[in-house]
């Protein structure tokens, strides 16, 4: 039963990042899975409770539609051009990993700009979260999203220093394969919020 | 400066003040034997930066064990005030203290309790029977745990500062809300779960990658143990549920915080989405503790029955439907909410499906040991009595299903017992059956059988005792969460031998301290050389015990369902003569316990509305991961040499 194995000292350090890449990608789709079932009760919430104004105006008298179209062509188009990062991180392209997901993140900022105006012209009007269910559930909703955006955007900031610093190695490539399926899964998310809560108000 | 904290908060009568007083005693104890010892940099060095599943399984079961010791003494004080507390005796507790009390106790004993007794044990044990070396994420698994002592700690130091939530462990608005409860009670509630559920959500990807991921090569979904299917069927209902409890809290404390309107009485808030939603993620719940106690019976009565276990198919399937049927029953929970005939039915029936998979268990444990070689160690006892009570509490169970059953029966006493019998009999013995079958593995010597056995019975006939009168009084009349009755109702004397059973299964708990010392004391002769105690028939039992710190010197090769029990006897090398290599393991590090610590003055901070302390430390949550990400050098190497003298040390030894 016990013979004595040789040894094997040549090193298996390349096969071991690469297993660890999959691995780490792998549990982050777990973790996307995850998250969208935070959003998932967050629109339940507002499926529930989206007729209860107590009174006040309604999503259809609120929502310019128009302006969420900007948002959501601004978004979309961000995570177009985060696609094409990861294509160039994967020809290990530097200069155009850089110069994509920059361009996403000026998008991603612009987005929250114009998010940050909505929110606050609506308080202004007097049509805070803590004016009716309605609003309750419509804010922390869609500012669940933006939070999630914001957070995207901090990481983006992190990678970009990341990568500009040292080369695009094994684990930054990981790093932005994972903030681009984050990306991504916040467009879909948008999707929702633009379909459910916005189109429709007015159907 | 300090926002709604004050002196007042720590002052709360003379109870609070014992309790208060026996934590300080214990940290100073604590504190002062370290330092006299001069183990502080050992303890730092070997335990708590360690990114060992191992050591990281240890330290949650300590940790579930001194939570355990809390829960139960507020079980005792209930059960000791409502022996007391009738006619024109009022006892010992103000209504006001009582209603803290049985909250703490059941937060207390499912979320910092059961939960991490079960992580425990999948740390010490899914990595090794899966025949890998570590879990998929080993730094992520280290901020697991210690996120949850920060929840567990920020949940007593309640005791010491301020107060507990007084609304009941799943903290239902309205009276949840800031209006009913004005105090930092709820508060406290909130954050210690809030924070310790991300280590659980952190910890359920960590298993759910682990077991997809990383088995031994061979090892195919269906060649598994059963107790790693439970822990992964576990870790999916933690993945898909703890993000609603997140959310669900996250919404209370919006209504709370920011005055906003889910589950308010007035503005279009509606209260009962809460109890929707936090059942969705409190039904799955039962089943994501008692999921991998079902493995645990798997592997021990197959084990002490020398015997392949009986229908292996029918058992993943059975866990698998348990695991899905588990998201469609949630509204049984509250059938008087008037949702209708049609909607009762449907979550009635399906309720009552569950008991279906479950019975498949059961027999298929019992013939298992049908025709075995049955060997009654202490594991196969606590076997032997969960299969009496929880059948027992099951069928109770399959009563309340029935929704014109449960309008009677609905938060009463006999509600009380049925949840109890699963759980206790359900989790706690699976858990101390575990602790039981694979204490050699662990620390390399097995624990004493006498006081095994005498623990045993201290906990079944305390057990039966505290709660068949809980059963009886349901029947009766009696609500839950009484802290007085009228005399003449013929509760008291139920209420009596339900306080001795208290007493009894105090007992039992006594036997396993006993038990402890006395193992420890006199572990040469249960020293375990072979590595294999029990004969039994998983990877975790290939291996020398203690465990390695490196699990396997060579990964095994796994050809089979039980792959140690056959290379055991076809003498075949599990590792397939393979050579040595270098071996990865995951440097210590102390992030996790910086990481959360900050998470435990943050939540102290939103607690009692610190403000500048909040922004300090969530600025300090954002960083410090982001330093842990530059950091490079995460991992250490031992040579193929190194490796092999280890393991030709081990060899000589058996």
């Amino acid at each position: 039963m016990k013979s004595t194995p040789v040894l094997l000292t040549e090193s298996n350090d390349l096969t071991h990042t690469h297993e660890q890449s999959d691995t780490a990608v792998f549990g982050f789709w777990i973790y996307i899975m995850s998250d969208t079932i935070i959003f998932a009760c967050l629109f339940a919430t507002y499926a529930v409770l989206h007729n209860n104004t107590f009174g006040g105006p309604g999503a259809r008298e609120l929502f310019n539609l128009p302006f969420v179209l900007t948002e959501t062509l601004i978004l979309l188009t961000s995570s177009f051009t985060a696609g094409l990062g990861i294509l160039a991180a994967h020809r290990r392209n530097k200069p155009q990993v850089l110069g994509w997901f920059i361009a996403s993140l000026v998008l991603g900022l612009s987005f929250l700009a114009l998010e940050f105006h909505e929110f606050s012209a609506l308080i202004h009007a007097g049509h805070g979260p803590s004016t009716s269910a309605f609003l309750s559930a419509y804010f922390v909703l869609v500012g669940t999203h933006g939070l999630h955006v914001a957070i995207g955007a901090l990481w983006m900031v992190l990678l970009l220093v990341q990568v500009a610093r040292k080369a695009l190695t094994e684990t930054n490539v990981r790093r932005l394969t994972m903030l681009s399926l984050f990306w991504h899964f916040l467009d879909v998310i948008w999707i929702l919020i633009f379909t459910i809560v916005y189109l429709m108000a007015f159907v | 400066m300090f926002g709604k904290l004050t002196f007042a908060a720590v002052e709360q009568g003379p109870i609070v003040l014992v309790a208060q007083l026996f934590i300080l005693f214990g940290a100073v104890a604590v504190i002062g034997l370290l330092t006299y010892f001069k183990r502080w940099r050992w303890l730092w060095k070997e335990w708590l930066t360690s990114l060992d599943a191992k050591k990281i399984g240890v330290m949650y079961i300590i940790v579930a064990l001194v939570m355990l010791f809390r829960g139960f003494t507020d079980a005792a004080m209930m059960r000791t005030q409502q022996a007391l507390s009738v006619g024109a005796s009022h006892g010992f507790l103000e209504p006001h203290h009582f209603e803290q009390v049985f909250t703490a106790h059941g937060v207390i004993m499912i979320f910092f309790v059961a939960m991490p007794l079960m992580f425990g044990l999948l740390n010490l044990v899914v990595p090794l029977q899966i025949g890998t070396r570590d879990v998929a994420f080993p730094f992520l698994n280290s901020l697991s745990f210690w996120l949850f002592v920060a929840g567990a700690s920020l949940a007593m130091l309640s005791l010491v500062i301020g107060q507990f939530a007084a609304t009941g462990w799943l903290a239902y608005p309205p009276l949840s809300e800031l209006a009913y409860s004005p105090g930092v009670g709820v508060d406290y509630y909130i954050w210690s779960l809030q924070i310790s559920g991300i280590g659980t959500l952190l910890a359920g990807i960590n298993f759910v990658v682990t077991i997809l991921k990383k088995r031994a090569p061979g090892m195919t979904l269906m060649r598994m143990p059963i107790f790693v299917w439970t822990a992964l069927a576990s870790m999916m209902l933690v993945v898909v549920s703890f993000p609603v409890l997140t959310a669900t809290l996250g919404l209370l404390f919006l209504d709370r915080f920011g005055a906003m309107h889910f589950f308010t009485s007035s503005f279009g808030g509606n209260m009962m989405m809460y109890v929707n939603l936090i059942w969705t993620w409190g039904h799955p719940e039962v089943y994501i503790l008692v999921l991998p106690a079902f493995g645990v019976f798997s592997e021990v009565v197959s084990t002490f029955s020398q015997k392949r276990l009986f229908g292996y198919t029918s058992m993943v399937g059975a866990t698998m439907a348990i695991t899905i049927l588990s998201f469609v029953v949630w509204l049984h929970h509250f059938f008087t909410m008037g949702a209708g005939a049609d909607v009762n039915s449907f979550f009635g029936i399906m309720t009552m499906i569950i008991a279906i998979p479950t019975g498949v268990k059961v027999f298929n444990w019992l013939f298992t040991m049908y025709r075995g070689r049955v060997l009654f160690k202490t594991p196969l006892l606590w076997f032997l009595g969960f299969v009496a009570l929880f059948t027992v509490g099951g069928m109770a169970g399959v009563l309340l299903a029935v929704p014109g059953a449960d309008f009677e029966l609905h938060n009463s006493l006999f509600l009380v017992a049925h949840f109890h019998t699963m759980i206790i009999s359900g989790v706690l013995f699976g858990d101390f059956a575990a602790l039981t079958y694979w204490f050699p593995k662990i620390f390399g010597f097995r624990l004493n059988e006498v006081w095994g056995r005498r623990a045993f019975w201290g906990w079944v006939v305390g057990f039966m005792l505290a709660f068949i009168p809980l059963y009886i009084l349901g029947f009766m009349g009696a609500t839950r969460r009484l802290d007085h009755y009228p005399a003449g109702l013929g509760w008291h004397p139920l209420f009596i031998v339900a306080a001795i059973g208290v007493v009894v299964l105090a007992l039992g708990g006594l036997f396993q301290v006993v038990q402890f010392i006395k193992s420890i004391r006199e572990r040469a002769q249960t020293m375990d050389t072979t590595g294999d105690p029990w004969n039994a028939r998983t990877l975790e039992w290939s291996v020398s015990s203690p465990a390695p710190f490196y699990n396997f010197a060579r990964i095994p090769h796994v050809h089979s369902r039980d792959a140690f029990w056959e290379a055991k006897h076809e003498k075949i090398d599990l590792a397939e003569n393979e050579p040595y290599t270098d071996i990865h393991l995951p440097k210590n590090t102390g992030m996790g316990i910086y990481i959360a610590a900050t998470a435990l003055v943050f939540g102290f901070a939103m607690v009692w509305q610190i403000m500048w302390l909040v922004v300090l430390t969530g600025i300090a949550l954002v960083v410090l991961p982001v330093i842990r990400s530059f950091d490079e050098d995460l991992e250490y190497t031992i040579p193929a040499a190194e490796v092999a003298r280890l393991d030709a040390a081990h060899a000589s030894t058996i």
